[in-house]
């Protein structure tokens, strides 16, 4: 795909005049694409068949009169298209409900867990990404070799497995301990509640390593495959060739030559991982009760607390359309034939 | 209809633009009458296979269009065969999934509903493993092997009846969106995009909850939510199979929507379609287990990610209860693994170029 030109005209420098057309291209893409996810979760969650107020009072007695309380408070008794407005214009002012649940803005409790989130995938984020870049390129370097068979091999095993299941088995193993091993790592939870200062983020590490080494663990993998497919796909390049008979050194011929042109799906493939990570979050939260988004989605189905699930849909969504924006948008940057 | 035949049939850009899709299509079509040619030749006259050649001399000579195009499709996929084998990892992919099906369709032979009985349970809770029970029981007392094995059936169909509906549902839109162009096609490619870009399992998980219990609202969650990668992949092939002369032909000769949609686009997506479709089951089955371990599945039925499920409800990771928790996972792994190697060497078989198990 990537070393030879495409035939039709040369192509263009990125110039300055086109990149802010490109971008705002991009954004209205984005925008209209958040408005329909708003749109979908609204309907969405009045597919269910019953009144959501009997979720909400559970298999609790309630009376009549109760029941229209509950009603009027979470706005159920108004037409459909009054409710669909009402809640688009506070969508729009930062408002997306009350949860059952918690008698909380569903704001609120998102802000809360945000944070615990991001830590969490973020640090598994840099991780897999620069461990399945490295592999990926050695890999296709030496391909055929053992040593990329090894790898390829354990990417794809990896990759087959359920990352709740791994979770639970690393607990089993390293946080309850089986015979010979004592238990190294707290079961769950994000930090023991006794420390503080430096003690507090230590503790907080300590309660990290798990869930990181669970969500690298079933993420890297494919990293790992397009890095090596998109620098074999590279590899027959006469620049390559040419770079060699220079006299270049092996190394050399990689860092500088072959791997920044493979990197370009990479980039793509990266962010648009990103949603994968979003699923595979919710299920590490959950096994390892990390008070993050996903873990609040866990809680939230169960109920289930629909406001919540509504609001926390709207945020999983919306993550994703943006970095897949973002990736987009960094895209010309690397390659100047993208994005006219 | 026929009046914007000329301008699909040519506008095209054949320059090489779609370049690999059309060598996804090649080993399917312009190689095989090759291949039937050679051992039609020797057919007539010396006849090896009697069955055939019994039947009239006259036939032989000229063989009806079906009698070919079965003899076209024979040697294509005999080649395919002959291709496929040489990848090792799909053949063992391939043995392992006859095993696992094997396992799975004589499971009421060898083990019997009985097992997801919780009344009369056999054991007693939670026993380790043992001569009797050789994965121990579960918290009922029931026999964790029989349940393992059982529960293989569920696992195996949500995830074959996932993926078929996913593949239908993509290759329904890919072709249709590649035959008609105009404001369907756009409409379509955008749904398709905004289903692209949205969380596939977050979705599902949503779906799930909002419907109904059961296994026809997985097969649904994950069937709706899988579809759009096939239907951009279907729909760029069909685009380069429909720029080729013959189907200009079929349309001149008043060959209609359907004809050219069924008789003529189909048959060369179908390799694609089958590729994406192992592929696409292996995902469908561990969307399954996720779902039903964040209890959205069927409660009545037993399914690997259920059998997880019930073991981390019943307490086994904290007392260290691996034989309860190890197996299902090793199951839907290498089911899902199995899958994964068999698409990949399918892929690899009709698109070299893909490079993908170089």
């Amino acid at each position: 795909m990537g070393g030879e030109r495409p035939p039709g005209p040369p192509p263009r420098r990125l110039t300055v005049g086109a990149y802010p057309r490109y971008v705002a291209g991009k954004l209205a893409g984005a925008a209209v694409s958040l408005l329909a996810v708003l749109v979908t979760s609204f309907f969405l969650f009045r597919m269910i068949p019953g009144d959501p107020v009997k979720f909400m009072t559970g298999r609790r007695p309630v009376s009549a009169e109760q029941i229209a309380v509950y009603r009027r408070e979470f706005g159920l008794d108004l037409p459909l298209w009054q409710q669909f407005t009402e809640y688009c214009g506070k969508a729009l002012t930062g408002d997306l409900g009350t949860s059952y649940q918690f008698r909380a803005p569903v704001v609120d409790k998102i802000g809360e867990a945000l944070p615990n989130t991001l830590l969490l995938t973020g640090t598994a984020f840099v991780l897999y990404t620069a461990l399945g870049v490295f592999l990926g390129t050695r890999s296709a370097w030496r391909h055929g070799r053992l040593g990329d068979r090894l790898h390829t091999g354990l990417a794809l095993t990896l990759y087959s497995i359920p990352s709740f299941w791994l979770g639970l088995l690393l607990i089993i193993v390293l946080s309850v301990g089986v015979d010979p091993i004592p238990g190294l790592f707290p079961t769950g939870g994000m930090e023991s509640g006794s420390e503080e200062g430096f003690a507090r983020t230590v503790d907080i590490a300590h309660h990290l390593v798990l869930p990181v080494v669970t969500l690298v663990a079933v993420e890297y993998g494919q990293t790992l495959l397009v890095t090596r497919s998109a620098l074999l796909d590279e590899m027959g390049g006469d620049y390559l060739t040419t770079a060699r008979a220079k006299g270049l050194r092996d190394d050399l011929v990689r860092r500088r030559h072959a791997v920044p042109n493979a990197l370009l799906p990479t980039v793509t493939l990266v962010f648009v991982n990103l949603g994968r990570t979003v699923a595979g979050v919710i299920l590490v939260e959950t096994v390892f009760s990390w008070p993050g988004l996903g873990g609040l989605f866990y809680q939230a189905l169960s109920v289930p607390d629909l406001p919540l699930v509504q609001g926390l849909f709207f945020v999983f969504a919306a993550a994703v359309i943006l970095m897949n924006t973002l990736a987009d948008l960094l895209y010309p940057l690397f390659d100047p034939r993208v994005g006219r | 209809m026929t009046a914007e035949t000329p301008g699909s049939a040519k506008s095209p850009k054949t320059p090489g633009s779609p370049e690999s899709p059309e060598t996804t299509g090649s080993p399917g079509s312009p190689e095989s009458p090759e291949t039937t040619g050679s051992p039609e030749s020797p057919d007539a006259p010396g006849s090896p296979q009697s069955g055939e050649s019994s039947e009239s001399p006259a036939k032989s000579a000229a063989p009806g269009p079906r009698a070919l195009a079965r003899r076209r499709r024979r040697a294509s996929v005999a080649r395919f065969w002959k291709e496929y084998r040489r990848h090792r990892a799909g053949v063992f992919g391939l043995a392992a999934l006859a095993l696992f099906v094997l396992v799975a369709l004589t499971a009421p032979l060898t083990v019997g509903s009985d097992v997801e009985r919780v009344t009369n349970a056999p054991g007693q809770p939670l026993e380790s493993p043992s001569g009797r029970f050789p994965l121990g029981t579960d918290q009922f007392g029931r026999d964790l092997l029989g349940l393992l094995i059982w529960g293989s059936r569920v696992s195996l169909l949500v995830g074959l009846l996932a993926a078929a509906l996913s593949v239908t549902i993509g290759a329904l839109i890919g072709i249709t969106a590649g035959h008609f162009r105009g404001w369907y096609a756009t409409v379509m490619m955008r749904i398709t995009d905004w289903f692209l870009v949205m969380p596939t399992l977050v979705l599902a998980i949503v779906l799930a909850t909002v419907l109904s219990r059961s296994l026809g609202t997985i097969v649904l969650a994950i069937g709706v939510t899988t579809w759009p990668t096939t239907a951009r992949l279907v729909r760029a092939q069909t685009l380069a199979v429909e720029s080729r002369p013959y189907i200009e032909r079929a349309k001149a000769l008043g060959g209609g929507h359907w004809h050219i949609m069924s008789r003529h686009v189909l048959p060369n997506v179908m390799p694609l379609v089958l590729a994406q479709t192992t592929l696409i089951i292996s995902s469908a089955i561990l969307a399954e287990a996720t779902l039903a371990f964040l209890g959205l599945g069927d409660p009545g039925v037993v399914s690997w990610g259920g059998l997880l499920q019930d073991a981390r409800e019943a307490g086994s990771v904290s007392s260290g209860d691996w034989w309860y928790l190890v197996p299902p996972g090793v199951g839907i792994a290498l089911v899902a693994l199995a899958f994964t190697l068999c698409g990949r060497a399918v892929e690899a078989v009709l698109n070299p170029r893909l490079g993908v198990s170089r």
